[in-house]
């Protein structure tokens, strides 16, 4: 085969790949249509929070994404890329087990592989940031792990890229 | 404030010949083991102006208070007196406080009046203190001095003569005229309310250097004091700011880095070590104040953080997570590379390196309890003083002796404040403030 046709046949099945996504996409044609139908519709942020999900979850002392958080943060990349005004902003958190000192260093790893992640999944570079808050704004108060599993996180906060 | 602390100096020697030779000088010996407190007499002070008759006796009593909570002295009560001290020039009747078993005998004069070479801003002058220590069993008089202060900084003077009763007495220089960069809170952990505060070793006197308004952590002294260094969420990320405590002016040390915390200086004012961090990696960088010039100390992809210099400034005990758990090593500065000094099991975190140069104090995680320990700059010899949820963030008295850490209370209302303890692990105390504290950083000593 030839060089040329085998580029012929990559581009072929390029188009076809991008023509089925968006086919699908608009046809509501996925399993959990109607979310995907609407996330086209729904371009705010209110949509992101409460459909998509902006929060991913981590164990104890550790910055490896969950296949669960996998999942969020696919759909997330899906939201981002179809809703390109946005600019991205994400928050890495730690539970209070850890001294301040370390737990900021954490914050920050968990938002840079969260936005690696984002951005292996076709989401912009250029409009995505990171920012620790290491142990200082856990969302649930108790000392026991019910708390502690919600305040492990990373939180994809979008906001609408001023026009003009 | 810093410029009053200035006028703390001693003014005149009453006895310019007192005995230095004796027999046996009446001295406590700071060990690790259990001692007996020395007993010591300190009645009121006397007033010569009636102005001043409250603050007289307060000064007493603030003084037996900071020699009390050493736990090293021991102070008969006033009840228990023969003989009364009614003329600060008069001879002391030693056998009557002899037979009162009283080691050692602090008397005072205080009064407010005008100085030829002093001003002080009250228009009826300075306040000044003078008090004599005296040796009860060999009859001599160990110190005799005379300080003085704006009459509203009582506190002070009297800090400043404990300090210096503790120095003869013990050998060592004291801790008590110092102050206490700390973070004051308030709210639930989910809202809690951060304020950059000071406050003198024993908590009065809290004042508030920034509003509520940004999140900010950790502070730490300059080594003479006149400055901190801390992180501030003001821009939104955590980066390490300079404040004079003068002017109480603020500034971001290098605007240029996206996000930095942890700072500490070095033992000559000159320089900051603290984290940067770059994409998933937290490293060490160390950054010359005057010309801004910043070099990297460790790389790889472990987080490095919590540096502390050793008094010589020749090296930096940090913690990094590159063996898969936090532990501490110690880095010679411009050569070779850290060297792990914690396996006692565990991690550790929030290293920092004694005022004498031979302990290093830390924070140590084991199960899910937290300890403040200490151990050698070989990481031999450790021991834990403390045990709690969690205990976080040792800082060194002036001379050594004393950390004060936080301790932060588990639960929906769990709130921090800090404590100190000996470095022996006895005379664990509660420092009070009005709001909740962390991050306690101690000053040098003041003069």
């Amino acid at each position: 085969m030839s060089m040329r046709l085998k580029y012929l046949l990559l581009l072929i099945i390029v188009i076809g790949v991008t023509a089925c996504d968006q086919d699908d996409l608009l046809n509501g044609n996925f399993s959990s249509s109607n979310d995907v139908n609407s996330s086209i519709l729904n371009e705010t942020e209110d949509y992101f929070i409460e459909k998509i999900g902006d929060v991913v979850l981590f164990e104890v002392d550790n910055s490896g994404l969950t296949a669960l958080a996998k999942l969020t943060l696919d759909k997330q990349a899906d939201w981002l890329s179809l809703n390109i005004g946005y600019q991205v902003l994400i928050e890495g958190h730690a539970d209070e087990q850890g001294t301040r000192d370390y737990n900021l260093a954490l914050g920050a790893r968990r938002a840079q592989i969260v936005k690696e992640y984002l951005i292996s999944r076709g989401v912009d570079p250029s409009n995505i940031s990171i920012v620790t808050y290491g142990k200082e704004r856990p969302i649930e108060n108790c000392s026991a792990e019910v708390c502690w599993s919600q305040n492990r996180r990373a939180v994809t906060v979008v906001n609408a890229l001023s026009k003009g | 404030m810093m410029r009053y602390l200035k006028l703390f100096f001693i003014i005149l020697f009453i006895f310019p010949c007192f005995a230095l030779a004796q027999d046996k000088p009446l001295r406590i010996t700071i060990t690790d083991g259990v001692a007996e407190p020395l007993p010591l007499a300190i009645p009121k002070f006397l007033s010569e102006v009636i102005a001043v008759k409250e603050v007289a006796k307060n000064i007493s009593f603030l003084v037996s208070e900071d020699l009390t909570k050493t736990g090293l002295f021991r102070i008969i009560p006033d009840d228990a007196h023969i003989s009364k001290i009614t003329n600060f020039k008069a001879l002391l009747l030693y056998s009557d406080w002899k037979a009162i078993n009283a080691q050692g005998l602090i008397s005072g004069a205080v009064t407010i009046t005008k100085l030829k070479n002093r001003d002080c801003e009250d228009p009826r002058g300075c306040l000044v203190v003078k008090y004599k220590l005296f040796d009860i069993f060999s009859e001599n008089i160990i110190s005799a001095k005379a300080v003085f202060s704006e009459p509203g900084d009582w506190r002070s003077i009297a800090h400043k003569i404990a300090d210096d009763i503790y120095f003869h007495l013990t050998g060592e220089i004291g801790y008590f005229n110092s102050k206490i960069a700390f973070i004051s809170e308030s709210g639930m952990k989910n809202e809690r309310l951060k304020r950059l505060a000071l406050m003198d070793y024993d908590g009065a006197n809290v004042e508030f250097l920034t509003d509520q308004s940004d999140i900010v952590l950790t502070p730490k002294f300059s080594p003479d004091g006149s400055h901190l260094i801390y992180t501030s969420f003001k821009l939104g990320m955590p980066q390490v700011y300079i404040m004079n405590l003068r002017t109480k002016k603020a500034d971001v040390l290098d605007e240029r880095i996206q996000m930095s915390f942890s700072p500490e200086f070095s033992p000559d004012g000159n320089s900051i070590v603290m984290s940067v961090v770059n994409d998933a990696n937290t490293d060490l960088y160390i950054v010359d104040i005057n010309s801004g010039i910043r070099r990297r100390l460790t790389s790889g992809p472990a987080i490095e953080t919590s540096p502390s210099f050793s008094p010589d400034g020749s090296k930096i005990v940090y913690e990094s997570d590159r063996s898969g758990t936090q532990q501490l090593y110690v880095l010679p500065l411009g050569v070779g590379e850290g060297r792990r000094i914690s396996f006692g099991g565990g991690s550790y975190g929030t290293p920092v390196w004694s005022p004498n140069g031979d302990l290093i104090a830390f924070t140590k995680k084991s199960g899910r309890r937290f300890h403040i320990g200490v151990m050698r700059t070989d990481g031999s010899e450790e021991r834990l003083l403390t045990s709690s949820f969690l205990d976080e963030a040792p800082t060194w008295s002036p001379n050594g002796r004393v950390i004060m850490f936080f301790r932060n209370k588990a639960g929906s209302r769990g709130s921090s404040s800090v404590f100190s303890i000996d470095i022996s692990g006895r005379n664990l105390r509660k420092i009070v403030t009005p709001n909740s504290g962390s991050d306690p950083s101690w000053s040098p000593l003041l003069n």
